[in-house]
Parts: C-alpha cells; sequence; structure tokens
C-alpha cells in the first residue's frame, strides 16, 4: 500500500511538472504528428494498404515519440541534484521508478490518444470499429515500452551520448513487445475481434510486460543507488 | 604458468581443427542434397553453441558482479561477451553464405536468422554502451544490468519471431532430414576446438580488460600529483 502512495506521489509529481512546462509533451507529440505525415508522403498508401500497414505505422510513431518523453524521465532531475535528493529521500528506489513509470504511460498514451484521430482522418481509415480492445492494446503495448525505456532512462542517465544511447539499446528489446502490439493493433484497426490467434498475441505482451516489470523493479535500485 | 597454460590449449585448439578439417575434407563424403557445401554446418552450429555459451557466461558474471562489486567478473563479462559476439558473426556471415547457395538468397526472416540478429544487435549494444561510459565501476554496473535484460530478452525474441513467421508464407528451411552418425559426430568433435578458443580468446581478453583498468587507475594518479 505504502509502496503505491509513494508511486503515486513520485507520479503525481511529475505529471504537475509537466504539465505546467510541457517541454516534453509538445516536443514529443509535434515529433509524432511531423512522422505520421512523413509516411504518408514515404508510401502514399490506399485506404487497403493503410489498413495493412497500420500497426507498424503506428507503433513507429509511438516509439519514437516515447523515447523523447523517456529520454527526458530521468535527465529533468540531473538539474540541481534532484536525482540525489531523490534517491536519499525515504522512498524505496522501487517505488521512484514505478512512480515514474507510470508518469510517462499516462503522458504517451496521451499522445497516442491524439495521434489516432488524426492518423483516421490523414489515412482515411475507421479505426474506432474495435476501440476497448485497441485501448487496452495501446495501454500495454505502452506500459512494456514505458517500462524497459524508464529502466535505461535511470541507466544512461548520466552518460554523454544519452540521447544516442537510449533508443539504439531499448528498440532491440523491444523486438518481441513490438511484433505483438503491431500484429495486434493491425487486426483491430482492420475490425477483426480480438480472439483466436490474436489471443496469443495478446499473452505475449502481457508475458513480456510482466518479465520486464518484475526485471526492472528488482534491478532499479542497484541501477539508482549502486 | 598461465600464460603457458594458454599456449598450450592454442595448440591443442589448432591440433584439433587441422585433424579435423583433414577428415571433413577428405573422409566425410558430400552430402547427397547438397554437395560439398554442407560442411560449413560443421563451423555454422557450433559457432552459434558457442555464442550462446559466452552470452549466458556473460549473465552470470554480470549476475556476481552485481553482488558482489568485484571488478574481475566485470572484466569476465566484457570478455565472453565479445568472443561470444564474434563467434555469433561467424554463424551469421557462414549462414548467409549457405543460404545463398542453397536457397539462392542470403537472407530469408527465418525464426533461427531474425534471433540470431536480435541477438546479435544486442550485445553490440552491449559493447557501444561500455564505450559511452568512463567511469570504471558505472560502466560494470550499467553493462551488467543491460546484459541481464538482453539475456532475458531472447528466449521471447525468439517465441515472438516464430509466431511472427508462422503467420506468413515460410521459404523451404533446414529440410527437416536426418544426418548421417558420423556427420553428427564431426558436429560435436568441431565444438571442442572452437570452445577450446572461445577459452582462450576470453581469457586473453579478460586479462586486457583488466591492464587496461590498472593503466587507466595510474593515469589518474598521475594526473592526480
Amino acid at each position: 500500500m505504502n509502496f503505491l502512495r509513494q508511486s503515486w506521489i513520485v507520479a503525481a509529481k511529475d505529471l504537475r511538472a509537466e504539465l505546467r512546462t510541457k517541454e516534453a509533451l509538445n516536443a514529443s507529440l509535434s515529433f509524432a504528428l511531423v512522422i505520421l505525415l512523413l509516411f504518408s508522403f514515404a508510401f502514399d498508401p490506399t485506404a487497403e494498404q493503410t489498413r495493412e500497414i497500420s500497426g507498424g505505422l503506428l507503433w513507429i510513431v509511438f516509439a519514437f515519440a516515447g523515447a523523447l518523453i523517456l529520454n527526458r524521465s530521468f535527465a529533468r532531475e540531473l538539474v540541481n541534484d534532484c536525482l540525489d535528493a531523490l534517491v536519499a529521500s525515504p522512498l524505496s528506489g522501487a517505488a521512484l521508478f514505478f512512480g515514474k513509470c507510470l508518469a510517462n504511460v499516462v503522458l504517451l498514451l496521451a499522445i497516442e490518444l491524439v495521434c489516432l484521430p488524426v492518423f483516421g482522418v490523414f489515412y482515411n481509415v475507421r479505426w474506432t470499429r474495435q476501440f476497448w480492445p485497441l485501448l487496452l492494446v495501446l495501454a500495454l503495448g505502452t506500459w512494456a515500452l514505458t517500462v524497459v525505456g524508464t529502466m535505461f532512462s535511470a541507466l544512461t542517465v548520466n552518460l554523454r551520448l544519452r540521447e544516442l544511447m537510449l533508443p539504439t539499446l531499448v528498440y532491440p528489446l523491444l523486438i518481441p513487445a513490438l511484433i505483438a502490439a503491431i500484429q495486434l493493433t493491425t487486426a483491430l484497426v482492420g475490425g477483426q475481434p480480438l480472439a483466436g490467434d490474436l489471443l496469443n498475441w495478446l499473452k505475449m505482451l502481457i508475458g513480456f510486460d510482466i518479465i520486464f516489470t518484475a526485471l526492472a523493479l528488482a534491478l532499479v535500485d542497484t541501477v539508482l543507488v549502486g | 604458468m598461465r600464460q603457458k597454460i594458454l599456449y598450450g590449449l592454442c595448440l591443442a585448439a589448432v591440433l584439433l581443427l587441422g585433424r579435423n578439417l583433414a577428415v571433413m575434407l577428405l573422409e566425410l563424403p558430400d552430402e547427397a542434397a547438397q554437395g560439398a557445401i554442407y560442411r560449413i554446418i560443421f563451423f555454422h552450429v557450433p559457432a552459434a553453441w558457442t555464442a550462446f555459451v559466452g552470452f549466458f557466461a556473460a549473465l552470470v558474471a554480470s549476475v556476481i558482479y552485481l553482488a558482489g562489486k568485484n571488478l574481475r567478473y566485470d572484466a569476465l563479462a566484457v570478455a565472453v561477451t565479445e568472443v561470444g559476439l564474434a563467434f555469433a558473426t561467424v554463424n551469421l556471415v557462414t549462414g548467409m553464405i549457405w543460404g545463398r547457395i542453397i536457397w539462392g538468397i542470403w537472407w530469408t526472416w527465418d525464426p533461427r536468422l531474425t534471433s540470431m540478429l536480435v541477438c546479435w544487435l544486442l550485445y553490440a549494444g552491449y559493447l557501444m554502451l561500455r564505450r559511452a561510459v568512463e567511469e570504471p565501476t558505472q560502466r560494470a554496473k550499467v553493462a551488467a544490468v543491460f546484459s541481464i535484460f538482453a539475456f532475458a530478452d531472447v528466449p521471447i525474441v525468439w517465441f515472438s519471431i516464430k509466431w511472427w513467421r508462422t503467420q506468413h508464407p515460410q521459404p523451404v528451411v533446414w529440410g527437416g532430414g536426418s544426418m548421417d552418425p558420423a556427420m553428427w559426430r564431426m558436429l560435436f568433435l568441431n565444438w571442442v576446438p572452437l570452445l577450446l578458443l572461445f577459452g582462450v580468446l576470453a581469457a586473453l581478453r579478460m586479462r586486457q580488460e583488466q591492464a587496461q583498468r590498472e593503466m587507466d587507475a595510474l593515469r589518474r594518479q598521475a594526473h592526480a600529483l
């Protein structure tokens, strides 16, 4: 209980700071929209083609936009040595990490929910036919992206090449989660119900989330404290 | 003394490799369907096994490092990862050469190939990550955590790509036939020199890494004075 309360305090702090400055949010959202636009020039797809590539297109946009948010997650605490203060506070490292994950998930989901209607309009796709299953897949995929990304944000926070290292390390690790999310999203945007083969992908996504959340929570104290 | 053991192991590896090559080329017949090129399997498959031995050793060394913070294990982890990555490269390249001749294509998104490629990317990322961190204990910590994450990812990558592929048309893979016992024996026999070579290279690399750290420490000391 205490753990969740502590995590929530960190998440609320991060969200408040972000909503007041909006620096990562604005950058990430406009970046996402630019990539969405670029894809339509790059492929100029017909409605049929768009349905086939929708999952891949959306998740590449989300993964790129996510990297911008995740990069900032721990780096913003470097100013005035805030990170040292957080580590020295009575919070456990796991609670600090979990709180940051929660805040990042909320921010990323917000960006995704803005991108989806834009995608629907630009590409002329009716994406709402399986709205709730799609939302579930978005949440699970975003959690995978966030938990691995936040962990590496903590890991690379003191590095010179932080902005470069994070995506190069995180994307290969995320391949299973991205494949699952892409398969599911393509099917759901196409109007297929969440059943049959798709359930296997859902299980894989959930499994990925559980394994990497557990691993990250187990290792984060070592990363932050040393 | 250690030096002599290493030389001895190296010599044993070379002799065994020479003997195996002679048997492969002179005694074993060409494979019925594939002709002469099948011999590449004697390096291709054991190289993959050796690479995974290396990655597993890196996982163990990383966990031991995080538990005890002894930099020896960090040196061990980087040594086995680097040599393991070299063997993974051998595996990928020999596989591509074989594929070009038997399938007519250099690459296909088959689960085995793709997983190995992802694995290769992950551990190449590990080496890149190490170069980005200057402070030795921080580098060791960051690298050890990444190594654990990478190893946990490999089985999931394997399953995900396998499922991904079963939903797409597949090229003909592996032919499912059984192999002659003499060829099986050679496969394992040739693993022995590759493992010996792996051990020697990893030991050398580990010593180099430790020497490097000592030199860095001395340089810092000189700066301080």
